[in-house]
């Protein structure tokens, strides 16, 4: 069937495991991975909760088998573990292969190394190597070279979305034909950049995200890299692959209101959900689970909350936030969301919302609480950047 | 249904896109549709643009808090829409691209992390470390609530923006597509934006961008 | 208190970005925010660290800054009453 793509691979790092299996359990076991944070030396270490990879960098090395000197930041390793997991898990070969591509995305880029080296970079040239990798491009550069992807190559940034929207590009690109295979998806590291970028704006909390919590205080950063494995039917009929499962819809708009809140009727998040509800030829009534952003924020869970009431039409379906779990992973949030979305497809289950304790007053929603059981046919899931673009998925068995 | 016609059919069904307007910056001066416009006499760019948006009164206070990339953004989009005084499409997507994203800015923040106990991050600069920004600003600043997105290259990629393009017009998304190569690094910029869509225009091939830019 | 106010005038045009503005333009009981000067929420948090980094007040919550930011007035009054620099 032409009017969706298939999933054939998937692989993820976060806060509550270092593959797919250790994240599925995790999610099953209601164990998040928000603690205090111990591999960055921050002034604000005791003012704020992360979802930490409690992972050094010198284990990441070694997990991938990296010489000591090399130009990975956090990112780019986290980046590589994740879809070298992918690409495992679909089975692709990609040496030799012309019709195959990656399309990455990172807010962070190499910045990790180049704030911890900054400050020595014109007395040592030890660590001057890292300049180099920076920017985003050159860091996805790095880790096609080590999948030994040499097709179509690109860098999405587009904030919290960008995920979402290397999906959505990898979709155009199958659909086209002028890609067969294509691995999609985000990653981004915990840094001092980030933390105290997010903390003047004064949307970080001191304590355990609460989603769609009347009293929600802020959003709490993690960090991870997850990738899908898009695939052509032509392709993966070939080699004789099932698919884990189908991406039907997908749909971006921008919120024209503000850099980094959300209008208050959560435009462009509606006109988000809408599209891509056109794009899947679906109705909204078909979806049984939605995943939103939920990012905790008093700003995004009252626009976002607005935004589904209006496209369900006062009949919103189960929906949960999973940033309890992981944390807000800014440009990876989008693809390890569409992992647990495939999860939930494929294991029948509804991931619960963690730490909730009471309803906001604007309207009468509740997140999902419970793990549960339930027949899933068709997953919902939001993504919303600052800058105002607003992405959503629609993931079907 | 989103349906990708036959490539032998896709001509056929419907005209081509072509760049049917264009603005450049670069070099101290500013052209539309290939025409020179304006010409700054200022060597740092922060002075010179704040020259063209005074000199083309564009007349909009936000511009002086943004940072390089989205001044630069703002500046020759404004001139562009402004300048082709027919009514904008409110589905017209934007695709900007670019090197170095938001690096100036990027600096600025890291800077201000960086002197120790001192340290006071400022949320008006971190607001714009993110490319995507300058897809918010000209948002905003026109109403749109189209598809956007921002891609990092090496350099100037102008077949992917022809083929991202078009298809974003061929599927039906957007009537017409703002695209752009919008790039700043300190007193290092090239501002190229164009307008493609299904009417007459310059043809849009490779070389003519090329040549464009 | 005339020399705090026009202290503060001199850091909101530099700190906000105001290029077109001088003092004079500035009255000490206009409203700043949303239909008087302009501001929006990330020049709040400007105010904000301006609070903390010059005078020693740490705010925790932003919504307070809605009513110390109603004008120049009202800001110069709550600094006086509570700076510890």
């Amino acid at each position: 069937m032409k009017d969706r793509i298939a999933i054939t691979g998937m692989g993820i790092v976060s806060a509550i495991g270092m593959n797919a299996a250790e994240n599925l359990k995790s999610l099953k076991d209601n164990k998040h991975g928000i603690s205090k944070i111990e591999h960055i030396d921050t002034t604000l270490g005791d003012k704020i909760l992360v979802g930490e990879i409690k992972k050094t960098n010198h284990e990441l090395e070694d997990i991938l088998g990296l010489p000591s000197l090399n130009n990975f930041s956090r990112s780019s390793m986290l980046g590589a573990i994740a879809a070298k997991e992918a690409i495992i898990d679909a089975g692709i070969i990609t040496e030799g292969n012309t019709k195959i591509g990656f399309i990455n995305s990172t807010t962070v880029g190499g910045m990790d190394m180049v704030e911890r080296y900054y400050n020595d970079f014109l007395e040592k040239k030890e660590h001057q190597h890292y300049i180099e990798v920076h920017d985003a491009g050159s860091n996805t550069d790095l880790i096609s070279e080590h999948l030994g992807i040499n097709g179509f190559v690109t860098t999405i940034s587009t904030a919290c979305s960008s995920a979402a929207n290397a999906i959505m590009l990898g979709a155009r690109m199958i659909k086209s034909g002028r890609l067969d295979q294509v691995v999609v998806g985000g990653m981004d590291g915990l840094c001092k950049f980030t933390i105290n970028g997010f903390n003047t704006l004064m949307i970080l909390s001191d304590t355990y995200n609460q989603p769609f919590d009347e009293n929600r205080k802020g959003l709490n950063l993690g960090e991870g890299a997850a990738y899908l494995v898009l695939e052509s039917e032509e392709s993966y009929q070939k080699r004789n692959k099932e698919p884990l499962a189908y991406l039907k819809g997908y749909a971006n708009a921008n919120d024209a209101f503000h850099q980094t809140a959300s209008s208050e009727q959560g435009d462009g998040a509606y006109l988000a959900m809408k599209n891509a509800f056109k794009v899947a030829n679906m109705k909204p009534e078909q979806i049984d689970y939605v995943n939103a952003h939920g990012t905790a924020t008093p700003n995004n869970d009252l626009s976002e909350g607005r935004a589904m009431v209006n496209i369900f039409e006062n009949k919103v379906p189960k929906f949960s936030s999973t940033k309890p779990f992981t944390g807000h992973t800014l440009a990876a949030a989008a693809s390890v969301e569409a992992v647990f979305s495939v999860f939930a497809l494929r294991e029948n289950l509804v991931f619960p919302t963690l730490n909730f304790e009471q309803n906001m007053k604007e309207f009468d929603l509740t997140p999902q609480l419970e793990l549960e059981e339930k027949e899933i046919s068709a997953v919902l899931s939001n993504s919303f950047g600052f800058g105002g673009n607003c992405s959503s998925l629609i993931f079907v068995k | 249904m989103e349906v990708t016609p036959p490539f032998f059919l896709k001509n056929a069904l419907q005209m081509k896109n072509n760049i049917i307007h264009y603005c450049n910056i670069k070099n101290n001066e500013v052209y539309l549709d290939g025409k020179k416009l304006y010409t700054g006499a200022e060597e740092d760019f922060l002075s010179f643009i704040k020259g063209v948006y005074k000199s083309f009164g564009l007349d909009y206070p936000k511009f002086y808090k943004m940072d390089t990339l989205c001044k630069l953004a703002i500046a020759s989009s404004s001139i562009l829409l402004n300048g082709i005084n027919k009514e904008i499409d409110p589905n017209m997507a934007i695709l900007l691209s670019n090197r170095s994203a938001c690096i100036d800015v990027d600096i600025k923040h890291q800077e201000s992390i960086s002197q120790g106990e001192g340290s006071y991050a400022s949320p008006a600069n971190f607001v714009y470390t993110l490319p995507n920004i300058a897809l918010g600003e000209i948002s905003i600043k026109y109403k749109l609530r189209s598809e956007n997105s921002f891609f990092i290259f090496e350099g100037f990629n102008p077949e992917f923006l022809i083929e991202y393009g078009n298809s974003l017009t061929q599927l039906g998304k957007s009537s017409s597509v703002l695209c752009g190569w919008v790039e700043v690094i300190e007193n290092e910029y090239n501002a190229f934006m164009f307008i493609i869509k299904p009417e007459k225009g310059i043809e849009l091939t490779k070389e003519n961008l090329e040549k464009l830019i | 208190m005339e020399e705090l106010k026009i202290e503060l005038k001199e850091k909101i045009i530099e700190a906000l970005n105001l290029e077109d503005m001088s003092i004079e333009d500035i009255k000490d009981t206009d409203v700043l925010f949303d239909e008087g000067l302009g501001l929006d929420s990330i020049d709040a948090l400007e105010l904000i660290i301006i609070l903390d980094k010059d005078y020693g007040i740490k705010l925790t919550d932003s919504k307070d800054g809605k009513k110390i930011f109603q004008s120049i007035e009202t800001m110069a009054q709550y600094i006086t009453d509570h700076r510890t620099k």
